[in-house]
């Protein structure tokens, strides 16, 4: 382990408890993320990828959820056993998040400036002044125009795109060492999804803020990301640099997964390819490989055990038994 | 019938869809108008595929809905095998949609949960054969249900399942069913696939397609999702602001775009490879969509263009042809 590493998440596991059965949302997930690092996290619905983060902040709704195991280190502390009062001073502070839909998260009875001044003031100490300077600096930066005029406006008088701009500036204003990014421009026009992924880029570069970005979007993580995590059924399928992934993908479902998305670069008429079949329930999955039923090289191993995560190199690891010493 | 490869099946011309809306006070009154299509020419041919792109509140879904009539548009026509639309009855409406059917974006949304997939599927027969357009029997729907189901690769074991039972990519396979139930030769598709994941879209696309041979289908096809309508679509109209800015063969647009609107759209989709996305030069617009509640008196993309010219402010530039049949409606093209 480098001294550069600010999270290490280790075995991660949030299960859960529904009527169905026990849902493992999250099963074992480990990566690590360096300071300044870009990490996507990548991966279809359901495949645990806003679960594990919600995890990493100890925001998973309990019951029916609950961590049944792993680490967090965060900063040499393990936030899995940290206080209540010692995990609220690292959200928002140091590790801070932004969701998909920015107007869900911005509460619309409450003046922009009312919402920044309060997390400034929490986490930071300065007086409301001083907050209010801090909250304009950073809507400036976020690329707002008149921030001194748009602060003391309401949510509902901005658009979608300003809107993401404002969680943004709200996110990065306690100069977080984390920022969780968790779809961010899913709900975004492409033209604004240009801007917002641009502004985050230059901000994390700026603040040397790590990010983690979460997206269903193979395009926005080839734009924006060092590494990556392929999800599938709540486990790491494969991880690995941005351009290992995409030049070399070598868990088959991965392989699927890029050849599946038709590109503007490559105009062709042939037929996409697909991948058959649905993505699992995860409810009471069997301890076999979950991509078996749809992969293509699946062989007899697959349907009786989870294979072993082997390692290929630094940092690229692959879970499947077409790799590493399961072979 | 006389039909004929080059006929088009549908026409559109001056397609002007306003909404009117009220502001202020019960004393403040003020009324006013959101124009959301404002002036759409466009034709499909038989067998074609045209893809309808843009951003959000760009009027591609309400020129779809004005198409089939769920809008009776403020002005223009709509011409459906040389059929008028605009002016027509109701009950004429009903017969023409026979051949013009909808799929809906959302497939949690567009199918009632209290009905069986047989019961959605069979809706449209069930309601033309009493309306004395179809006869069809009962074993007949039964029949022609499980021939569609099987068809969109569904088990026709599920007919009597209800579709909270089914997965959002089957559930639009239900969806592309019953809209196939009629046999229409027009399906318009209002972002079929936007609600999907990758790996369920690459297969609803593929069934779009393989349809589209079998039954001779043509398409409007709308997506926010370059990508996705480059791969479906012969020709490709985008749009901006209730107004067609450009309007191409797909592979020529992709290759050569020509308005300053679709440069930037092209070079802000992101493309699933790091070596690209190094390389690439990005075209970022500033500002974000206007409002489409004034009335027009220049170009809509005068304030975020970066290739801006006084006459822009001034005159609305109409679709022209730029040779070729790519047509586009921008000052800097033509005179």
């Amino acid at each position: 382990m480098t001294d550069d590493v600010i999270l290490q998440v280790k075995d991660l596991k949030a299960y859960f408890k529904l009527d169905e059965g026990l849902l493992k949302a999250v099963d074992g997930v480990s990566f690590d993320l360096r300071k300044g690092e870009t990490l996507g996290i990548v991966g279809e619905s359901g495949s645990g990828k806003s679960v594990t983060n919600l995890a990493i902040m100890r925001l998973i709704p309990s019951p029916p959820g609950h961590i049944a195991g792993g680490e967090v280190v965060f900063m040499g502390d393990d936030i899995l056993k940290m206080s209540d009062d010692g995990i609220r001073k690292i959200r928002g502070n140091k590790i801070s998040m932004i969701f998909q839909d920015p107007m869900t998260c911005l509460n619309p009875f409450l003046k922009i400036s009312t919402q920044m001044i309060e997390t400034i003031v929490l986490h930071q100490g300065l007086d409301k002044k001083a907050a209010k300077e801090k909250a304009v600096e950073m809507l400036k930066l976020a690329g707002i125009p008149a921030p001194e005029k748009r602060i003391d406006q309401y949510p509902h008088q901005f658009s979608g795109g300003m809107r993401q701009r404002v969680m943004i500036a709200m996110a990065l204003s306690c100069e977080p060492e984390i920022l969780i990014a968790d779809e961010p421009t899913t709900a975004l026009d492409v033209t604004i999804q240009a801007q917002i992924l641009e502004l985050i880029n230059e901000l994390s570069e700026r603040l040397g803020t790590a990010v983690i970005l979460i997206t269903h979007s193979l395009g926005v993580v080839a734009g924006m990301c060092d590494s990556i995590c392929v999800m599938y059924a709540g486990r790491i399928v494969e991880r690995g640099t941005a351009d290992e992934i995409f030049s070399d993908p070598r868990h088959p479902y991965t392989q699927g997964l890029i050849k599946s998305v038709p590109r503007l670069d490559k105009v062709s008429t042939q037929r996409l390819y697909s991948i058959p079949g649905q993505p699992p329930n995860v409810i009471n999955l069997p301890d076999c490989c979950p991509f078996f039923p749809r992969c293509e090289r699946a062989m007899d191993v697959c349907k009786t055990k989870y294979p072993k995560v082997a390692e290929l190199g630094d940092k690229r690891t692959v879970a499947c038994w077409l790799y590493g010493e399961g072979k | 019938m006389a039909e004929n490869k080059n006929e088009n099946l549908l026409e559109v011309s001056g397609l002007k869809m306003h909404f009117p809306y009220h502001t202020g006070s019960l004393w403040t009154k003020k009324k006013g108008f959101i124009y959301a299509v404002d002036g759409v020419d466009l034709a499909i041919k038989k067998g074609e595929t045209l893809g309808l792109v843009g951003e959000s509140g760009c009027g591609k879904s309400t020129t779809l809905r004005a198409v089939a009539q769920l809008y009776r548009p403020t002005a223009g026509s709509v011409k459906l095998k040389g059929q008028e639309l605009t002016t027509a009855t109701d009950h004429e409406i009903m017969r023409a949609r026979k051949d013009m059917q909808i799929v809906f974006q959302d497939p949690y949304a567009s199918l009632n949960p209290r009905m069986t997939t047989r019961d959605i599927i069979s809706e449209p027969m069930r309601i033309f054969t009493r309306a004395k357009i179809l006869s069809l029997s009962r074993t007949e729907i039964d029949e022609r249900v499980e021939q569609l189901m099987e068809r969109v690769g569904l088990s026709r074991f599920f007919k009597n399942r209800y579709p909270h039972e089914f997965s959002g990519g089957q559930r639009q396979r239900i969806g592309i069913a019953r809209a196939l139930a009629l046999k229409p030769d027009l399906v318009l598709c209002d972002e079929p696939v936007s609600a999907l994941d990758v790996s369920i879209q690459a297969q609803i696309l593929n069934l779009f397609k393989d349809l589209q041979e079998e039954f001779g289908l043509t398409y409007m096809f709308i997506a926010h999702d370059l990508a996705v309508i480059q791969y479906i679509s012969n020709r490709i109209a985008v749009m901006y602001l209730g107004v067609i800015v450009e309007l191409s063969d797909s592979a020529e647009l992709y290759k050569k775009p020509l308005h300053p609107y679709t440069q930037a759209l092209l070079s802000a989709a992101p493309i699933p490879d790091p070596a690209v996305e190094r390389k690439r030069q990005r075209i970022i617009l500033t500002g974000d969509v206007p409002s489409p509640d004034k009335a027009r008196t220049g170009c809509y993309f005068y304030d975020r263009c970066s290739k801006r010219m006084d006459k822009c402010a001034q005159s609305v530039p109409k679709l022209k042809d730029a040779g070729s049949g790519h047509q586009v409606a921008c000052f800097l093209y033509g005179d």
